[in-house]
């Protein structure tokens, strides 16, 4: 458990320093354990687990858009778990439930726990739509096509510093749409 | 959206750098600070007989105070805007203010005093001053919640409670200047009902605003 997160705050370091192949990773690490515990915390409250992505997904849009509160000289586990309670605290209190979130629930996971390959969620999808067309054909360019920032510059003939733009736009407007929701 | 192809475009965004919380809070407050300034000077001025009022020693208190304050809500809330924070071992930054009140208060009742204690402690000013602060912070609490909505607080009511201290403490700073009554007394009792009045209303935003 210790020598995974000491693994997860050394490749956020990276991370913040540019490392966007190390974010990924990150990324791609932390997602199981946030899926178990959105599962573990759905089915305390009685609700269905199934719409345990859509909390997966507002949790890494949450990390994303606020990484620059962590603290580089702090681990990086206490800082995403207190991420990962508020969004799960949030969204069961959107479903009318009020549940008790502990911390340790994170902390005790697994790997392997709730492996899946293709979670799918429908909230971003939906607020995709809502999205000025150019954010939106960007950010599918990139997630659904998987095309680079460069791909996409020459597809849509726009400079890559507008690719980047739009993408952080787009990026950020899903995130406060989905606060709103 | 498959959370596989959300990662791989949060990954790609990984080029663009937010500014740190506690430079667009700074930012903010500059952007503020000349309304408050602005309303300080046409409805208010600094005291006339300021230049006396810089020999008594609890003229100079009142600033020492009221920048205590100020200061030591920021460092409350720079810390509070953080995911993982509490206000555990943190909140005893806000005694100091209320340290120098006690000193001050103590070191009066010491000396010989022309005006009773209670003339003291109600002063000329106090319903000015009950208005004075929570209307200059308006501005300096709209750019600290401004700030404090690009960090991560854990805890939005105490954040926004914090953010209500830090732009009472700044415009108190303000207010002292033009007020007569210098006595710790009375800046103990009509500065802190003013200065817990915008807490109030700086918690109240705060638990809607201040949600990530």
């Amino acid at each position: 458990m210790r020598e995974r997160e000491d693994e997860w705050t050394g490749l956020m370091r990276s991370a913040i320093s540019g490392d966007s192949t190390a974010y990924h990773r990150l990324l791609k690490a932390i997602t199981p354990v946030l899926r178990a515990a959105a599962r573990r915390g759905l089915a305390r409250a009685g609700q269905p687990i199934d719409q345990s992505e859509d909390i997966v997904q507002d949790i890494l849009l949450a990390v994303h858009s606020k990484r620059h509160t962590w603290d580089v000289n702090a681990p990086f586990a206490p800082w995403l778990f207190a991420i990962a309670r508020n969004k799960l605290i949030d969204a069961l209190r959107r479903r009318g439930k009020r549940v008790f979130v502990n911390i340790d629930d994170f902390a005790e996971i697994l790997p392997g726990e709730a492996q899946e390959e293709k979670a799918s969620a429908s909230e971003i999808a939906a607020h995709l739509n809502a999205l000025p067309a150019r954010q939106r054909e960007v950010l599918q360019s990139i997630a659904v096509d998987s095309a680079s920032i460069k791909d996409t510059a020459a597809k849509f003939s726009m400079s890559e510093g507008a690719v980047r733009v739009a993408l952080h736009r787009g990026l950020a407007n899903l995130t406060a749409k989905l606060r709103e929701s | 959206m498959e959370t596989d192809q959300l990662i791989r475009t949060i990954a790609a965004d990984n080029t663009q750098r937010a500014q740190p919380v506690g430079f667009v809070l700074m930012l903010a407050l500059l952007a503020a600070a000349p309304i408050s300034l602005l309303m300080f000077f046409t409805e208010l001025g600094v005291r006339p007989d300021v230049m006396t009022a810089m020999h008594n020693p609890f003229f100079g208190l009142k600033f020492a105070v009221t920048l205590a304050l100020a200061a030591s809500a920021i460092a409350v809330s720079l810390h509070l805007s953080r995911p993982e924070a509490s206000l555990r071992g943190f909140g005893w930054w806000l005694l100091v203010p209320a340290g120098l009140l006690v000193a001050g208060i103590s070191g009066e009742m010491m000396m010989p005093q022309r005006a009773p204690m209670m003339t003291r402690l109600v002063g000329n000013n106090s319903r000015a001053c009950l208005i004075s602060i929570p209307l200059l912070s308006l501005p300096l609490l709209a750019a600290a919640l401004f700030g404090l909505r690009h960090g991560a607080p854990a805890r939005p009511a105490a954040a926004g409670a914090i953010a209500g201290l830090l732009a009472a403490g700044l415009a108190a700073t303000l207010y002292a200047s033009h007020c007569a009554d210098d006595s710790p007394l009375f800046v103990a009792t009509w500065y802190t009902i003013g200065t817990t009045l915008v807490a109030a209303i700086g918690a109240l935003i705060g638990s809607k605003v201040l949600r990530y």
